[in-house]
């Protein structure tokens, strides 16, 4: 009796590739499946008390065997028992659960960050270094590394299985999620939030390196630039210096060691000058107008890509002094090269 | 307190002379009718188009996942499938599944009223659904809409050129047809209850209806303002969700899940009563704790309404909201596990019976402990991240829906099937359906949850190849599950000119419809009741007999 060839190559498949659960590559993964296990077996427990319960009483009080049913209304002690049961056992998933979420949406103080833009339909990775990558994204092992993700239109989500980590990608809206790559290896990538006709083409590859083959890997694509220097150009091209130059007596704020720090509003209000916070201000400057200071900044919604932003909001949290800023002022006003009405900039 | 029953002699039954079915005659007395038992017979029809109709889409959906390429369909007509099978079968099945039907057909007769309240509302009801099907219909024939039956912004808004315009109208006017239906059962059940009907007395079925009414009232508009919020976007560019005009995209899903959640209660709190309904008659007994499950009903309607922020974990609300939400998620589960365990009871010290339709609710009981307690997967916060978006969270939709609404349905056409239409399905033909169901949904859906803890996406069109043998046996038991649905449309329909002649109580069940002729008069009661005994009372059913043995003798 021979099987199906197909079959068997199915089964062999399934048995040699053992696809229950997907590999634990990093530091979060463990947590998650210890819940996910503890889950699993609240799942089998529930239902092999209620099998039994049915069955069990299928069995004996079937009609051949219990003619007569006897009335019975109820009983509050039994219904405050699988009241309270099921209840204790849902807030124990409750906590675990809150403790586990935010054990992955905060972030350790000294993960290294890397940007991702989300767009129909791939992923565009931007390293602080200024490496570029499409639909892949290469991470060091033993290091935590923050994603901090926006989307260029619909709703997207990043999500790496292997390391059970997943974040939606808002449109105009930063989210982060981090996680610590422990295996080296080569991990799906998927969009997880349906974003139009080719979401399922909206998938790559996460590669984590040891921190030698990254090492390798940075020095090998990287385009000359970092982040912050693409920013430092940027700046001065739109004329962002004309006004922020770091004088007491300038139409602008003083930007140097900004990030960080909380910012006194006009309305009274104080913010938290972060990422979010620096890009809002680019796109949205009358809204954001700090104490002593008059809302003359023009917007650029629509003049700087999603990219350029990345490049202002690192440059930004780089800038520690204006000396550059001052020096690059000079040399614009000199040659008169700063644009009066910015256009649209690509980095 | 023991009671006997034996069921009555069949040969001698012979249908009433005058019923519902045969008051009147011609198309025009079905389609003017203001009888609620005609307009839910016009309700099963149509939601069974709808179902089969939204059954092929997810046929093609099945078809296509059988192999990892994206080879059978287009992207894109793949996207319109699945969003057309999730519009069909949520809005034009699910939702007025067995309220529209059972519901109106039972609840009038259930509580001793010879109507509705406002039948020519309920009359109303039904053509607003069929426009809102016309609509769907419309849509499709145009050209589909891919959306997803979400309609998430800015896609639905700025970045899809299909019909969504026409699609979010019909869920407009189908939208009101529930609202109605709704409006209709909370008037009818607070002011048309027979004397002696206290509230204490209803049938569990009509408290579940009751709490999915108080959903449908309160929740629809909510919908009806999203999707119109939508159109407006998408037609003269408000800019309510646009984050480019200053709008908050997250906004729409606010409003979308503020109805969407309390919906899925709206469509398993009547599957819920059919179920109560079910086990205590055939293990002729009272429902265990019938106040608790009557209030488990009602809780689950308020809490329901305060869970919406958890189809949204992942999208950036602030962690604390997320903790509340979460909480609040677990607190909704408990009057679930509630409702199971005195289900369960019910059957102790029973004399139990196995018709189709309490192989059904077995069947129920079964998957909807697995969907429910899959849903504490995701509403723990940390599970969350990793199993939202992936088939995990279809394999928990479905097993709720699916194993247990659906099942739920088919348990309560079959337990009603003789009162509706005065004649038997074939018993054993039945049970085979009902197994068939059961094995196929197994096999069509257990694997989706291995294959969301393995992280494939859901809504994917193609997928890596190391996903495919779980998508073969989801296939292979969709085939299955198809038979499944099949094999009831074929023998009920043959049932009703060949099935045995029902007799008034086939089941010697005790609520008011089975003290009636099957199928009932139009007015249902000749004259109204006066009730003064309790649902699930099998002692004043003994009783009754007896007297009216001694009475004929």
């Amino acid at each position: 009796m021979g099987i199906s060839p197909v079959l068997w190559q199915f089964l062999n498949k399934w048995l040699t590739s053992s696809a229950l659960f997907p590999k634990e590559a990093s530091t979060i993964a463990p947590y998650a499946d210890a819940l996910y296990f503890f889950l699993l077996a609240m799942t089998l427990v529930g239902v092999l008390i209620v099998g039994a319960l049915v069955f069990g009483f299928s069995l004996r009080y079937r009609k051949e065997r219990s003619p007569e049913a006897t009335q019975i209304e109820g009983s509050t002690l039994l219904e405050a028992t699988w009241t309270i049961i099921p209840l204790v056992i849902f807030l124990v998933t409750f906590v675990w659960g809150a403790l586990l979420y935010f054990r992955i949406y905060n972030p350790p103080a000294n993960s290294m960050n890397i940007y991702i833009v989300g767009k129909q339909w791939m992923w565009k990775a931007e390293h602080p270094g200024g490496q570029h990558e499409i639909n892949t994204l290469h991470v060091p092992t033993g290091r935590p590394v923050q994603l901090t993700m926006i989307s260029q239109d619909v709703f997207h989500s990043y999500s790496i299985p292997e390391f059970r980590v997943k974040r939606e990608v808002i449109p105009g809206r930063y989210s982060t999620v981090w996680f610590n790559a422990t295996e080296p290896g080569v991990y799906h990538l998927f969009c997880t939030q349906y974003c139009g006709t080719l979401h399922s083409g909206m998938i790559g590859t996460v590669t984590a390196l040891s921190p030698d083959d990254y090492q390798k890997w940075t020095d090998a694509s990287t385009s000359g630039m970092s982040l912050a220097q693409n920013g430092e150009r940027l700046f001065a091209s739109l004329g962002c210096n004309q006004c922020h130059t770091g004088d007491a007596g300038a139409r602008g704020p003083n930007l140097a060691g900004l990030y960080g720090k909380k910012v006194q509003m006009e309305d009274g209000s104080t913010q938290l000058a972060n990422e979010a916070f620096l890009r809002d201000t680019i796109l949205n400057p009358s809204s954001h107008v700090p104490a002593g200071y008059k809302p003359i900044m023009p917007t650029y919604q629509g003049q700087i890509s999603e990219e350029g932003l990345i490049d202002l909001v690192e440059y930004l949290k780089s800038l520690k002094t204006n000396y550059r800023v001052q020096q690059t002022l000079t040399t614009a006003t000199s040659t008169e090269a700063a644009p009066t009405t910015p256009g649209m900039v690509k980095p | 307190m023991s009671t006997i029953v034996s069921l009555p002699d069949q040969s001698t039954a012979a249908l009433p002379k005058r019923n519902y079915l045969n008051a009147e005659h011609g198309l025009l007395s079905w389609l003017l009718t203001g009888d609620h038992k005609r307009i839910a017979m016009l309700y099963l029809i149509s939601i069974t188009g709808f179902f089969f109709l939204g059954g092929a889409f997810a046929g093609l959906v099945r078809l296509e996942l059988l192999t990892p390429a994206g080879d059978l369909l287009a992207a894109d007509t793949y996207n319109k499938m699945f969003t057309m099978h999730g519009i069909v079968m949520i809005f034009l099945f699910l939702v007025p599944s067995v309220p529209a039907t059972l519901g109106n057909f039972l609840i009038p007769i259930m509580i001793g009223a010879r109507d509705l309240a406002f039948p020519k509302i309920n009359l109303l009801s039904w053509y607003l659904y069929l426009i809102g099907g016309t609509f769907t219909l419309t849509a499709l024939v145009l050209g589909g809409v891919d959306t997803g039956w979400t309609f998430t912004t800015p896609l639905s808004t700025h970045y899809l050129n299909t019909h969504v315009i026409t699609t979010g109208l019909a869920i407009f006017v189908a939208g009101f047809s529930s609202i109605f239906t709704g409006l209709n059962f909370i008037v009818t059940i607070h002011r048309m209850r027979a004397p002696g009907m206290t509230w204490f007395r209803m049938p569990l079925f009509v408290w579940s209806n009751y709490a999915a009414s108080i959903l449908m009232v309160l929740g629809t508009p909510v919908l009806a303002i999203a999707i119109v919020l939508v159109v407006l976007e998408r037609t003269i560019g408000l800019g309510v969700f646009d984050p480019a005009k200053g709008g908050d995209p997250l906004l729409f899903q606010h409003l979308f899940w503020f109805y969407s959640h309390p919906a899925v209660y709206i469509m398993i709190l009547p599957g819920m009563g059919v179920i109560s309904e079910v086990m205590a008659n055939f293990s002729r007994k009272r429902v265990f704790g019938y106040t608790a499950v009557a209030f488990s009903s009602v809780a689950i309607a308020v809490f329901g309404f305060f869970v919406w922020a958890h189809h949204m974990f992942i999208m950036g609300v602030s962690n604390y909201s997320a903790l509340v939400f979460s909480l609040l998620t677990m607190l909704v589960a408990v009057p679930s596990a509630i409702k199971i365990f005195n289900w369960s009871a019910t059957l102790y010290k029973g004399s139990i019976t196995f018709e189709t339709p309490m192989l059904y609710a077995f069947g129920f009981i079964g998957l909807f402990t697995i969907g429910g307690l899959t849903g504490v997967f995701l509403g723990s916060l940390g599970m969350d991240i990793h199993l939202t978006e992936t088939y995990f969270i279809v394999a928990h939709f479905h097993f709720v829906m699916v194993g247990g609404m659906l099942m739920a349905f088919l348990a309560g056409i079959h337990f009603w099937w003789p009162k509706m239409t005065g004649r038997m399905y074939p018993e054993s033909l039945s049970k085979l359906a009902a197994v068939t169901t059961f094995i196929g949904f197994i096999l069509t859906f257990f694997p989706q949850f291995i294959l969301g803890y393995l992280g494939m996406p859901r809504r994917y069109h193609a997928y890596p190849a190391d996903y495919q043998v779980l998508n073969v046996l989801s296939t292979a038991g969709a085939t299955v599950l198809g038979v499944g649905y099949l094999l009831p449309i074929l023998y009920l329909a043959w049932s009703l000119k060949y099935g045995e002649i029902a007799g008034p109580n086939p089941w010697q069940a005790t609520g008011l419809e089975w003290q009636l002729q099957s199928p009932p008069l139009t007015e249902n009661f000749t004259e109204i009741p006066y009730v003064d005994y309790e649902a699930y009372d099998f002692e004043w059913l003994a009783h009754k007999q007896k007297q009216e043995v001694t009475t004929v003798g």
